[in-house]
């Protein structure tokens, strides 16, 4: 489990989070939902390690972040993998060296080994020859899943995804989505994704973080948070035309 | 941030990049990459430009000595001298400032603005000794070798435009290239060549990693990144003359 506890973070004097607590459970798809500028990504980014919080602290299964030396914060990072929302993908490697660069780094396998570890996972992410291609001649949807074939091949113990389905279209989405719901299932890791998206929380949301200003509004399931009463949410849930009308034949 | 906020952010930077690489084997696939980008891909330019100045320097130096009781093998000696201790060392780091310095920067902000930094240091990988350590040891190791085909190249193109405008004969370059020759002047030259190596690699590669921003931020950055690896190299050239051959 991935404990975030009175977290705080701001940047030039605005503060950003405000003392978020929150749990992350084993084998499900946890989302961190809000508007734009709420702090979704900066929260994420804390947990990964990348921004420094000035108040709290993150355990990751019992082990304090606050309190780990550099040494055991890098060793920690081994223990993670991220789809980041541009994909991140190096741009100077084909996708095999791009999904085997973690496994050349930090582990002593021969290269067939680790190039069948790397067609392992990019079949599990339903890309196969596409190996020699770079990231520049892939479509959106290939690149996502060629970066969660690079967060995955590692077997990482945590899964953190920003904003997965960014610059995809619906359908496209849906895939990833149900590609990370199933891979973390099957692993039985901790996946946190980044959203704003409706459709993956209504999807995969199992448990859901709403952010409102830097603060926690509210937290549910997917089917929680259609019946809620809580205003900042449903103003947020239903702000699109589409889903109040379903919510208006419904009702 | 002023300067010497910077100065210190640099060292701090590079304590972080002079480290033991995590895996050797991937250090050197990056170095040889490196060697490439930074290296062989410069050899083309510094030949060019470095056979025609060599030229010009003999020209302009024979134009200049036209006193009678001047030895004609003067125009040798004097552009040797020129080719080995300036022009080759310092005029070429400048130029090669500008062409490989933008490139660090503009590639390493680029992946900087595009997470893949991020993505590294998520992994656990200490991006800077990463990205930085082979673009130091490629130019560090590299450079000198592009200063000695320079000055070859340099003399000979003095030695052909000489010959074309009938400015020197070759008798008399030929006895002015070998005339008080101090093998020392060569070891200087590539004792400032392997410094401004250096600054080349590191100065260009902190600009780009402390990139804030998008496409627009990268391209500022790259240009401020030529100005002050130009400006630095030109300070410790000063330096280095005044250490090396001052009295």
């Amino acid at each position: 489990m991935i404990e975030v506890c009175n977290l705080y973070k701001s940047f030039d004097g605005v503060e950003v989070l405000k003392g978020i607590s929150a749990t992350f459970e084993k084998g499900k798809t946890n989302l961190i939902i809000g508007q734009s500028g709420s702090g979704k990504t900066v929260l994420l980014k804390c947990m990964l390690g990348l921004f420094t919080p000035e108040k709290g602290d993150i355990c990751y299964d019992d082990r304090h972040y606050s309190e780990m030396s550099i040494k055991k914060k890098r060793n920690l990072r081994k223990e993670m993998g991220m789809l980041f929302q541009g994909s991140a993908l190096f741009d100077s490697l084909n996708v095999a060296d791009n999904v085997m660069f973690p496994l050349k780094m930090f582990t002593k396998k021969p290269y067939n080994e680790m190039l069948d570890r790397v067609n392992t996972v990019l079949k599990r992410v339903n890309l196969e020859n596409a190996n020699n291609k770079f990231p520049a001649e892939l479509s959106g949807g290939m690149q996502k899943r060629v970066a969660l074939a690079r967060a995955i091949v590692m077997n990482p113990k945590y899964l953190f995804c920003d904003e997965p389905n960014s610059g995809l279209d619906p359908k496209t989405s849906t895939v990833i989505d149900n590609l990370i719901q199933e891979i973390t299932r099957e692993f039985d890791i901790i996946t946190v994704i980044n959203s704003h998206d409706m459709n993956s929380v209504m999807e995969i949301g199992e448990k859901i973080i709403f952010l409102k200003d830097g603060v926690k509004a509210w937290e549910g399931t997917n089917k929680e948070i259609i019946h809620t009463d809580n205003e900042v949410v449903t103003e947020f849930v239903y702000s699109s035309q589409l889903l109040k009308r379903v919510r208006e034949s419904y009702q | 941030m002023n300067y010497i906020e910077h100065v210190g952010k640099y060292f701090s930077m590079l304590k972080q990049v002079l480290r033991k690489p995590q895996k050797w084997t991937v250090f050197r696939e990056s170095l040889f990459r490196e060697i490439q980008d930074l290296g062989l891909s410069s050899i083309g330019i510094v030949a060019f430009i470095s056979f025609f100045v060599g030229g010009v320097v003999v020209i302009q130096t024979a134009l200049n000595l036209e006193n009678p009781l001047i030895p004609k093998y003067l125009i040798g000696f004097a552009s040797r001298e020129s080719l080995i201790l300036e022009f080759s060392p310092t005029l070429l780091s400048i130029i090669l400032a500008g062409k490989v310095g933008s490139f660090i920067s503009s590639s390493i902000g680029t992946m900087r603005v595009t997470e893949q930094i991020d993505a590294l240091e998520v992994m656990g990988v200490n991006s800077l000794n990463y990205l930085v350590l082979p673009k130091i040891i490629a130019a560090v190791l590299f450079y000198p070798f592009l200063v000695i085909i320079s000055i070859f190249l340099g003399i000979l193109g003095g030695y052909v435009a000489g010959n074309i405008t009938n400015l020197v004969l070759s008798s008399d370059y030929i006895s002015g290239i070998r005339y008080q020759f101090d093998p020392f002047h060569v070891t200087y030259s590539l004792i400032k060549t392997a410094v401004f190596a250096f600054v080349i690699a590191t100065i260009p590669s902190y600009h780009g990693y402390y990139v804030k921003g998008g496409a627009i931020e990268v391209g500022r950055s790259s240009t401020r990144a030529v100005v002050w690896t130009s400006v630095v190299i030109i300070f410790l050239n000063y330096i280095l003359t005044q250490l090396l051959l001052g009295k």
